[in-house]
C-alpha cells in the first residue's frame, strides 16, 4: 500500500542543511499496525508528515497506492489526503466553535457530500466512539479522553485506509491514553492501517511492527529483525 | 464544499465573533448608508425640480425684472432693477409674432377675511393665460375672466385649503372676501394640486393684476409668462423679447428670461457637483471599510492558522480554504449593504414625512450598485489574507505555535 522509496526532507537552519529524513526506504502493507519511536529530532514526526502527504520529501519517491506522490499538485495531495488519510494529533486539532458532532462532520462537509448522507454516517461514528450523550457539547466542555475520541472520529468519518496517530495518548492521562490506544487498535482489528509515533515504549511495544529512528534513518525495523533472526 | 455548509461554517465564525464581526458591519453599513442616502436626496431634488418644471410647458418663458450680470448658475428669481417691468411692456410682448398668451404676475402675502375669519395668504394678481400656463383647474365654479390688462374687476379665484378655512362646510362661491382695503367675490375654487414653483397654490387668492397693483399700491410686475406658439423659434424669440425690452427701457438690458432648460440646466450642474460628492464620500468610506476588512482578516488568518492546517489534512484543497475566507467576506459585505440600505431607507421614510413634496427616494441602481461596490471592495480587500491562508504550507500551519490549544 505504502513505499518509499530513499525518501529525502533536509532543512536548511543556519548555513547547515539538516537531514530529518535521510534515504529511507520502507513499505507498509494494507491492515498494517506500526510503532514508530526514537528520539526528539529523530525524524518521526516529519516521516508522519510525509506519510499524510501534508509534506513533500526533498528527494525519492513516495508510492500511496501505487501513485506517485512527489510529482502531485497541491490539489491532487489534498484529495487523496481526503480519500486514503485520517489524522490524530497530540493536541486533538478540534475547532472550539464547533460541536463535538460537528467536528466529526467537518471533513464530510469539506469534501461536499448532502447533508442527508452526512447525517447516517455521522451517527455511526458517534455510536461506534460511544459519544451520544457528549455529540451536542463543544470541545471545552469534554475531557481529554474524549476530545481525542472525537478527533478520531473526525478521522476515520471519511473511512480512510490509513490513519496516522501522532502521540494521540501524549496529553492523555493512563487511563484515558489506554482507552484511546485500545480504540485505535480496535479500528486498526477492523482492517485500517495504524502507524503511531510515540515516545511511550508501553503504547510502542503493542504494536505488531515497531520502527525506531535515529537520525532521519530507521535504526531498527522489527519485521526486518524478525526477517533476519530467522535466516540467522 | 457546499455552498449551505459554507454558509453556516462562516455563520458560526461570525457569530463567535461578535465585537469584530459588529464592527465590520458597521464600516459596511454607514458607507452603503452614505450612497443610497446622498442618491436618495439628490433623486429626490431632480424629480421635485423635474415635476416643478413640467408644470410649465417646454415653451413657456418667465421673464423677470433685473439684469444677472455673471453668466452660469441660476438664474435670480427675485431680480432687482431700476426700472419696473409694467403691464404695457407686456401687452407690447403680447403683440408679438411667436407669443400665443402673455400673464403678468404681482405676489404678495395679504390678510384675507370673510367675516370673523381672517388669515395671511399668498396673494397673485395675473389674468385669464395665467391658469392655462399654470395648467391651473378650477374645480368649482370659473376661472377670471378674459379681461384686458389695465381693466380691474373684483373677484377672485382661491385655492382649496384656503376656501375650507376661511367659509369651513359653507359654500363659498359667490361669497365676498375682503383682501386689505378691497372686497372680492369667489368665482372659482381652484383644483386641489399642491405646491408649484414654492407656492402652496392650495393657500392661493388669485385677483385680476390691475386690482393686485392697487392692493400692493406698485405698479412693477413680480414675473411675466410668455408663452410661444412654437418651439422653433424659441432662441430667436428670446431675442426679439429682449430687444423689444431694451427699446421700451430706454436702451436698457434690465431684464431676465428663463426657460425650462436654463433652469434644468443649472441644477443639473448641481445635481452633477452632488453625484461627485456622492461618489468621493463612498469611495473613502469604502476604502476604510476595505482596509478594515483586510486587517480584519489578515489578524483572523494568523489565528486560525492551526485551523487552516487542519483543514488542509483534512483534504481540503487551497481553493476552498480561500473559499472560506472570501465568503465570509462576502456575507459580511452583503449583510451590512443591507443594513446599510435599510437605514437609509428609514431616514428617507422621516426626510419624505417632513418634507412631503419631495419625493426622497433612492433609485434601485443605486442600491444594487452600493451593495455590488461593498461586495467587490470585501472581496478586494479579502483576496490578499485569503491567498495567504490558502498558500500555508499545511505541516507549518498545523505546527503554529502562537495559537493555543484546542
Amino acid at each position: 500500500m505504502i513505499e518509499l522509496q530513499q525518501l529525502c526532507r533536509s532543512f536548511q537552519v543556519g548555513d547547515q542543511c539538516v537531514h530529518a529524513l535521510d534515504h529511507l526506504d520502507l513499505k507498509i502493507a494494507r491492515g498494517e499496525y506500526l510503532s514508530v519511536m526514537g528520539p526528539s529530532g529523530s525524524g518521526k514526526s516529519t516521516l508522519l508528515n510525509m506519510l499524510g502527504l501534508l509534506d513533500k520529501p526533498s528527494a525519492g519517491e513516495y508510492w500511496l497506492n501505487q501513485t506517485a506522490t512527489s510529482q502531485l499538485n497541491e490539489e491532487a495531495l489534498a484529495t487523496l489526503r481526503r480519500q486514503y488519510i485520517g489524522f490524530v494529533f497530540q493536541s486533538y486539532h478540534l475547532i472550539p466553535r464547533l460541536t463535538a458532532r460537528e467536528n466529526i462532520e467537518l471533513p464530510l462537509i469539506l469534501a461536499g457530500i448532502a447533508p442527508k448522507q452526512r447525517r447516517p454516517l455521522v451517527d455511526k461514528v458517534i455510536t461506534r466512539l460511544a459519544l451520544t450523550d457528549r455529540a451536542s457539547h463543544a470541545p471545552n466542555q469534554l475531557s481529554g479522553g474524549q476530545r481525542q475520541r472525537v478527533a478520531i472520529g473526525r478521522a476515520i468519518v471519511m473511512k480512510p485506509e490509513l490513519l496516522l496517530a501522532d502521540e494521540p495518548t501524549g496529553n492523555l492521562d493512563s487511563v484515558s491514553g489506554r482507552e484511546v490506544i485500545e480504540l485505535l487498535e480496535e479500528l486498526n482489528d477492523e482492517g485500517i492501517t495504524l502507524l503511531v509515533v510515540t515516545h511511550d515504549q508501553a503504547i510502542g511495544d503493542r504494536a505488531r511492527r515497531e520502527l525506531k529512528m535515529i537520525d532521519g534513518r530507521i535504526a531498527s525495523d522489527s519485521a526486518n529483525q524478525t526477517i533476519s533472526s530467522i535466516g540467522s | 464544499m457546499r455552498a449551505i455548509d459554507l454558509i453556516a461554517f462562516n455563520l458560526k465564525l461570525i457569530e463567535r465573533q461578535r465585537l469584530r464581526s459588529a464592527m465590520l458591519l458597521a464600516a459596511i453599513a454607514i458607507s452603503v448608508m452614505a450612497i443610497n442616502l446622498l442618491t436618495g436626496i439628490g433623486e429626490g431634488g431632480k424629480q421635485f425640480v423635474l415635476a416643478e418644471f413640467n408644470l410649465l410647458g417646454k415653451n413657456v418663458l418667465i421673464m423677470l425684472p433685473g439684469k444677472k450680470e455673471t453668466t452660469g448658475g441660476i438664474p435670480p428669481l427675485t431680480g432687482e432693477a431700476t426700472r419696473d417691468l409694467t403691464l404695457r411692456d407686456a401687452e407690447a410682448i403680447a403683440r408679438l409674432g411667436n407669443v400665443s398668451a402673455v400673464a403678468p404676475l404681482i405676489a404678495g402675502k395679504m390678510e384675507i377675511s370673510h367675516g370673523q375669519l381672517s388669515r395671511e395668504a399668498f396673494t397673485m394678481g395675473s389674468n385669464r393665460a395665467f391658469f392655462d400656463i399654470r395648467q391651473l383647474e378650477v374645480a368649482q365654479g370659473k376661472a377670471l375672466p378674459q379681461l384686458p390688462f389695465e381693466q380691474s374687476q373684483a373677484v377672485c379665484v382661491i385655492g382649496s385649503k384656503l376656501r375650507k378655512e376661511l367659509f369651513g362646510p359653507k359654500p363659498a362661491l359667490g361669497q365676498w372676501l375682503r383682501a386689505g382695503d378691497s372686497r372680492f367675490r369667489v368665482i372659482g375654487i381652484l383644483k386641489d394640486k399642491g405646491e408649484g414653483l414654492g407656492f402652496d397654490m392650495n393657500e392661493a387668492i388669485i385677483v385680476p393684476v390691475a386690482n393686485a397693483q392697487a392692493l400692493f399700491n406698485q405698479e412693477g410686475l413680480f414675473r411675466v409668462f410668455i408663452e410661444l406658439r412654437s418651439l422653433d423659434g424659441l432662441q430667436k424669440s428670446q431675442q426679439r423679447i429682449v430687444a423689444l425690452l431694451k427699446e421700451r427701457h430706454e436702451g436698457e438690458e434690465d431684464v431676465t428670461i428663463i426657460t425650462q432648460d436654463s433652469l434644468l440646466s443649472a441644477f443639473e450642474n448641481i445635481l452633477n457637483t452632488l453625484t461627485l460628492a456622492v461618489a468621493g464620500i463612498a469611495g473613502i468610506s469604502m476604502l476604510v471599510a476595505g482596509i478594515l476588512i483586510m486587517n480584519v482578516s489578515l489578524i483572523a488568518v494568523s489565528q486560525r492558522t492551526r485551523e487552516i492546517g487542519l483543514l488542509k489534512a483534512l483534504g481540503c484543497p487551497a481553493r476552498t480554504v480561500a473559499l472560506i475566507f472570501l465568503s465570509e467576506a462576502c456575507i459580511m459585505a452583503l449583510s451590512g449593504a443591507l443594513i446599510g440600505i435599510f437605514i437609509s431607507e428609514a431616514l428617507l421614510y422621516v426626510a419624505r414625512g417632513l418634507y412631503p413634496t419631495i419625493p426622497f427616494t433612492t433609485p434601485l441602481w443605486a442600491q444594487l450598485g452600493s451593495a455590488l461596490i461593498a461586495t467587490v471592495t470585501a472581496l478586494l480587500f479579502a483576496a490578499i489574507p485569503a491567498r495567504k491562508a490558502a498558500n500555508m504550507a499545511p505541516v507549518d500551519a498545523l505546527l503554529d505555535k502562537k495559537a493555543g490549544q484546542a
